[in-house]
């Protein structure tokens, strides 16, 4: 049995990108996540530099599951709506999207899931604002961070489409 | 007239894998030696084009055989029609290129 460790660390469905770069500075070191859940992140000891680590937000499906595996790629798990894979770096690289096409398709996934979250909260916050009752201001405070997130995916968005104007 | 668009370099190379039958990492490593490694399609945009070109008819998926569960997929006529279709588009900026620049490029 391979020794363990955990990690908790909440991050934004916006910072995917930023979550696997961590994901894979832990595999550089040595640590490769082994299995995910809410918040939490289970890392076992490997040699540096083993696996190769990627997430993407797509809802569960078992037929794209079974054809990254059949690629090499083992699946770790699935929280919320991201999915978890690692490939042995012998396999050689290993990346999801391999064109812009499909990096800006990943991308206006996550902002559809953005848009309605937001819109439900803002939805659910004028709704109760006159509410003694209910607490109103939080859903506007989380829709108005939600907001946010969505201004930062629509940015790299963004700038991938300038970039398909001259490539592909 | 979507269909008369230029197709993209993984959309291209895909088709060109399925003239003959191969399951997904099978076109992966066809469309690598081709391009002598030069283009490497990932699984997860892979995944999205086989769906999206099943869907337009360009492609079809095989009967499973019985025990496994790799799916193999294969140009359809209208497939076949695109990528001839598209290699004349290729052919002629070839040939453009080599036209304009082509003979002062090679000393």
């Amino acid at each position: 049995m391979a020794e363990m460790r955990t990690e908790r660390k909440w991050i934004w469905i916006w910072n995917i990108d930023k979550e696997e770069k961590w994901l894979n500075e832990m595999a550089a070191n040595g640590w490769a996540l082994k299995s995910v859940h809410f918040i939490t992140y289970h890392f076992e000891k490997t040699e540096p530099s083993q696996y190769i680590v990627r997430c993407e937000m797509h809802d569960y499906d078992e037929n794209y599951i079974a054809f990254l595996e059949d690629t090499g790629a083992e699946y770790i798990g699935k929280v919320t709506k991201s999915l978890y894979f690692r490939r042995a770096s012998e396999l050689g690289t290993f990346d999801l999207f391999s064109d812009i096409d499909s990096k800006i398709g990943h991308l206006k996934r996550i902002a559809k899931l953005l848009s309605v979250l937001t819109f439900m909260n803002f939805a659910v916050g004028i709704g109760n604002s006159f509410n003694a009752t209910h607490f109103g201001w939080f859903n506007i405070a989380f829709a108005s961070l939600l907001t946010y997130g969505l201004g930062r995916i629509h940015a790299k968005i963004e700038a991938l489409e300038e970039e398909r104007e001259i490539h592909e | 007239m979507a269909e008369l668009l230029a197709l993209t370099e993984s959309t291209y190379y895909i088709l060109l894998a399925l003239y003959r039958p191969q399951h997904g990492y099978g076109i992966m490593q066809e469309v690598e030696r081709l391009s002598s490694g030069r283009v490497r399609l990932a699984a997860g945009t892979l995944y999205g084009a086989l769906t999206s070109m099943t869907e337009k008819g360009w492609i079809q998926m095989l009967p499973v055989e019985e025990g496994s569960r790799k799916k193999e997929y294969k140009l359809t006529d209208k497939g076949i029609k695109i990528l001839v279709t598209e290699i004349e588009r290729l052919r002629e900026l070839v040939k453009n290129g080599d036209m304009i620049i082509g003979g002062d490029n090679n000393g």
